[in-house]
């Protein structure tokens, strides 16, 4: 048991809970608004902030929250023109992965640590990361908290949110601000390829226990922490890559929730 | 007094000009229908109004303060998103729970406060959508199709409703709808549209009128004679029924 208390899996391990409770009141959204591509692409693109910041050799995170920041809004700006959103989304999602790992290959130190970028390394997560991560989550929980009913009705009909005095394209954009710093937190933990896996999965499992918006934000944070302390757990024990295995253990948990809802006659 | 005036709008969506020197008011208390063709620009009239779509040309002057209620066409809640019927309610401002019951209760949907959105039948989402725009004690009611995809008798129902409120608010109601006869009959004035305003005036004036006959043909000749023949006779002293 020992094992598990060592200083660097106590580090993993509150990490994991950090994600969990930073991404679950956006990943909520990004099942009820369809942005699951939105994830992907802004998630794929902060490869190149990491290429960037790397070669200027500023710290990760002033290098990724710029390039998540600039995408999320080219992404908002490409769906307020009406291209189609999921063709769009698409393009840019795989452009900027493609993007980001030919800007990768350029930075000589980058090569080797490619990997740990794609699918992050949360058993060397530091003091530092933890703390910006804290710090994120407040940031983030104080963002959604603020514009929660404005959010809400934007998503639930536009055009209600407009004669109720809200502006759905202004919400839209703060939304999309939260998740590419979301992403650019996570991005050293979970990495590039599953950041939008931990965004939608325990959202989407959280959705047959929940009969309000609110209930449904707190499920997905008891889902996502359970997947990230389990997988973490999983791969110590069968030295597995912890991320994706935290996401193997979060796609379980959706199977089950949805099951388990099911046979309850509830709705999935 | 008018609650709303509207000038020479002009409205373009893609590119294309789906309004243009749209010239109408409406005054306190008054039920405006708007009927038009598929495609004629009734919904996009009312997006304008609320300010979801942006004009071209033209002014829209709302009283200043107006309060507006708004029931759109239908509400497209993503099955993915819990959400009761009271919680719903209160957004974006949360309302007391007697607030609540009454403006359930005054557009028939007393009861359904604890229920799913997703779990409603089409009728009762538009009645929950009609309390919902009740809240706020509206002087302008704006109702966009809203017994589309209903059956004639629960459109009917409807309707009635509506008059009642507005019987109870006093509100102005502006309207877009289908449903000619019902409509025509329960309106103080109709505004025909099709990209502009191609006729308005007293519901009989506007049947007659040749540029709705040239939009809505003969095909609702039946529904305009039975409209004809309920309002030959005076309401308030009973009389023969004509044959």
């Amino acid at each position: 048991m020992s094992l598990f208390l060592t200083p660097f899996l106590i580090r993993a391990a509150l990490a994991g809970l950090g994600v969990a409770l930073a991404t679950a009141p956006l990943g909520v959204f990004v099942v009820w608004r369809r942005m699951a591509y939105f994830g992907d692409a802004v998630s794929h693109g902060a490869l190149l902030g990491v290429a960037l910041a790397l070669a200027v050799q500023m710290p990760l995170l002033w290098g990724v929250l710029p390039v998540t920041l600039a995408l999320a809004l080219a992404v908002a700006a490409l769906a307020g023109r009406g291209v189609a959103a999921d063709t769009g989304l698409g393009v840019l999602a795989h452009g900027a992965l493609a993007l980001g790992l030919v800007a990768a290959s350029w930075i000589p130190g980058l090569r080797g640590d490619l990997m740990a970028y794609l699918f992050g390394d949360i058993l060397a997560v530091g003091t530092g990361d933890l703390i910006a991560l804290a710090t994120g989550v407040v940031v983030i929980w104080a963002i959604v908290r603020w514009r929660w009913p404005a959010l809400l009705l934007s998503t639930i009909d536009a055009d209600l949110a407009v004669a109720s005095g809200i502006r759905p394209a202004r919400e839209r954009l703060i939304l999309m601000a939260a998740l590419a710093l979301v992403v650019a937190l996570a991005l050293k933990i979970v990495g590039a390829l599953l950041i939008s896996a931990l965004l939608i999965i325990p959202a989407a499992s959280a959705r047959p226990w929940a009969r309000s918006p609110e209930r449904m934000v707190a499920v997905a944070i008891v889902l996502g922490a359970l997947s990230a302390l389990g997988g973490l757990a999983l791969a110590v024990l069968a030295d597995s890559p912890a991320a994706p295995t935290i996401v193997s253990v979060a796609v379980a948990l959706f199977a089950l929730s949805h099951m388990a809802g099911a046979l309850r006659g509830g709705r999935s | 007094m008018n609650l709303l005036e509207i000038q020479g709008l002009a409205v373009r969506l893609d590119g294309r000009l789906v309004l243009h020197d749209v010239d109408m008011q409406v005054a306190a208390g008054e039920i405006v229908t708007i009927v038009g063709p598929n495609g004629s620009g009734k919904s996009t009239l009312l997006r304008t109004i609320i300010g979801a779509v942006r004009p071209e040309a033209g002014r829209v002057w709302l009283k200043p303060g107006l309060r507006i209620g708004y029931v759109p066409q239908k509400l497209r809640l993503e099955r993915t998103l819990p959400l009761s019927v009271r919680r719903f309610l209160d957004l974006p401002r949360r309302v007391g729970a007697r607030a609540a019951e009454e403006a359930l209760a005054k557009a028939g949907a007393a009861g359904l406060g604890g229920r799913q959105i997703a779990d409603l039948s089409g009728g009762q989402v538009q009645r929950v959508l009609l309390a919902r725009a009740l809240l706020n004690r509206p002087e302008l009611l704006l109702l966009d199709e809203a017994t589309q995809g209903l059956d004639q008798p629960a459109a009917a129902n409807f309707y009635t409703r509506i008059e009642e409120v507005r019987r109870e608010l006093g509100c102005a109601v502006l309207m877009v709808s289908h449903e000619l006869h019902v409509v025509m009959a329960a309106s103080d004035r109709v505004i025909c549209l099709n990209g502009h305003v191609c006729c308005a005036g007293r519901p009989e004036q506007v049947a007659d009128a040749p540029e709705y006959r040239a939009l809505f043909g003969a095909g609702t000749g039946g529904a305009l004679a039975l409209y004809r023949h309920e309002h030959t006779h005076s309401h308030d002293e009973p009389g023969e029924v004509p044959e």
